[in-house]
């Protein structure tokens, strides 16, 4: 059976150019190139420093990238974030692509469950039942019902990075993106993590993730992508 | 598709050789909430005056989406100026002084938006009042006491219910944590967040604070020295900063 895929990433470029450090280049991303379908998890492998935070930032329209296009199944369109107005991508990500990334982005004052439940009140879901759905999936991952009136700034490591999943399940988008979800987690939340991954490809969703440990990738039946070649094969063999 | 509710075109303004704004060009839609982050002296201010038709800038086009139609907002006549801003639009001011009027009570500040608005009965009029005090977490049994009595983070809360009272559509806000201690700041942005999203305002907010931006703002244009030099939305400036110059800005500030 063939899919077309959620995410075509095709031949994108991304440098950095520092300018506070004498204009300093990194070529990041060179002609990188892959492809993610509905129901699969897809796991980028590679060293330290390969960029794969970065094109998960790049698919998330963070990074804009020099060139290449990256397009993403939007309802009945097909949109290039590479190029997308800022406008068009806020609607992409209230809609289409959910991103965890490596750390909780806090929020002063706004308790854990607020946290959680914002994603889902921006798609349209009523207040009281993104929160009865960010409780539920807080009590998953174990977070005491004593914590979600706190806000997260004072929590654990681990903690803050459940709440983050716990954000982004709370609203699952036809493509979502993990940035090492199980980096700071115990044996019990981590497989309760890739549990939910795993049901999220099972319910449709095209999933690109960073998992170091190559245990997770096989528990959750990933298809890996190394960052060292992927795309290059026919550049190089031309 | 929906359209802009504010554009700006090549709007110019110069104090005689000083170049406040420089050709500066924007959309604002319904909902966002657009920061203008920069050095001080880069125009911010000046920008947000002119657009908010306090004052007047050398050339361009303001172009807004009232209720009632489009209008050009420095074409309109002086009274159908003043009913916008004080229907539709509020301005927020750094120093609450510029906002308020200090030798009246609390809640006739308050008042005064809501009968400019029409509204004619005082009961109705004191009770809103005292729904917005407690919105702002001023104690309701401050609203007979002359803002002058109070702290300046309580005199700022009190200038947002004023201007939030008749549910404005869009809101101009000037450093509206300027001057203020971080923990009094910290409380104000959070009733500032919570109450852009509760109504779904648009705005446009100035700040030299990137943490303020960040935090505020779904999108983020970067001026320097009377120009535009870089927007994007604000994840995208702040973590991929493309100029020289918003890079600075971006490192100089220890976490955003
Ligand atoms: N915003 C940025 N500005 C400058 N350099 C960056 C930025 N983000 C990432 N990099 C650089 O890009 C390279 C790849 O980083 P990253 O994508 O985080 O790799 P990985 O996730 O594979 O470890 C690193 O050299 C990193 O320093
Ligand atoms: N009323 C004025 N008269 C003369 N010069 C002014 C006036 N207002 C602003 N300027 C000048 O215009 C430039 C931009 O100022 P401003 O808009 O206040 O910048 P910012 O808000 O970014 O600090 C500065 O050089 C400032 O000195
Ligand atoms: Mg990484
Ligand atoms: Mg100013």
């Amino acid at each position: 059976m063939t899919r077309k895929p959620v995410l075509s990433v095709e031949q994108i470029d991304k440098q950095f150019v520092l300018h506070t450090q004498n204009g300093a280049i990194l070529d990041v991303l060179r002609g990188t190139s892959l492809a993610v379908s509905a129901v699969e998890i897809a796991a980028l492998c590679g060293p330290s420093g390969a960029g794969k935070s970065s094109l998960l930032k790049a698919v998330y329209g963070t990074y804009r990238v020099n060139g290449g296009r990256i397009l993403v199944r939007h309802g009945d369109d097909t949109i290039d974030v590479a190029t997308a107005a800022p406008r068009t991508i806020s609607a992409l990500r209230r809609n289409t692509i959910g991103y965890v990334s490596q750390f909780l982005r806090v929020i002063p004052r706004v308790p854990a469950l607020d946290i959680v439940a914002d994603p889902a009140i921006e798609q349209g879901v009523t207040p009281d039942d993104a929160r009865a759905r960010a409780a539920d999936l807080l009590r998953r991952l174990r977070i005491p019902d004593s914590l979600f009136k706190l806000s997260p700034s004072t929590f654990s490591g681990g903690e803050q990075q459940r709440v983050n999943i716990a954000r982004a399940m709370a609203a699952p988008r036809p493509l979502m993106l993990f940035d090492e979800p199980t980096a700071s987690l115990d044996p019990e939340n981590r497989a309760t993590v890739l549990q939910m991954i795993a049901g999220l490809r099972d319910s449709g969703t095209a999933v690109l993730g960073i998992f170091h440990d190559p245990a997770d990738r096989k528990t959750l039946g990933a298809r890996d992508i190394d960052m060292t070649t992927c795309g290059r094969e026919e550049t190089v063999h031309a | 598709m929906t359209t802009p509710l504010l554009s700006v075109s090549s709007l110019n303004k110069r104090f005689g050789t000083t170049i406040a704004c420089d050709d500066i060009s924007f959309d604002l839609w319904p909902g966002e909430v657009l920061g203008i982050v920069g050095e001080s002296g880069s125009g911010k201010t000046t920008l947000l005056r002119s657009i908010a038709g306090l004052i007047e800038p050398d050339s361009g086009e303001i172009n807004y989406r009232a209720t009632g139609g489009e209008v050009d907002v420095h074409l309109m006549s002086e009274p159908e100026l003043r009913r916008l801003q004080r229907t539709e639009w509020a301005f927020v001011h750094q120093h609450p002084r510029d906002g308020l009027r200090l030798n009246v009570s609390a809640g006739a500040n308050i008042g005064e938006r809501l009968m400019a608005n029409n509204w004619r009965h005082y009961a109705d009029i004191r009770t809103e009042a005292l729904k917005w005090l407690a919105a702002v977490e001023i104690d309701e049994a401050r609203i007979d006491d002359l803002p002058r009595t109070f702290s300046g983070g309580m005199q700022q809360r009190l200038q947002i219910a004023r201007n939030l009272v008749t549910s404005p559509r869009l809101v101009f806000m000037d450093e509206p944590t300027g001057g203020l201690d971080v923990s009094v700041q910290a409380r104000l942005l959070d009733l500032i967040r919570s109450l852009v999203r509760d109504l779904g305002l648009s705005a446009i907010v100035v700040t030299h604070d990137l943490a303020v931006a960040r935090l505020l703002s779904t999108r983020l244009m970067v001026m320097k020295d009377a120009r535009v030099i870089e927007q994007g939305l604000t994840d995208q400036v702040l973590e991929d900063p493309q100029a020289a110059y918003s890079q600075l800005l971006v490192s100089s500030v220890l976490q955003v």
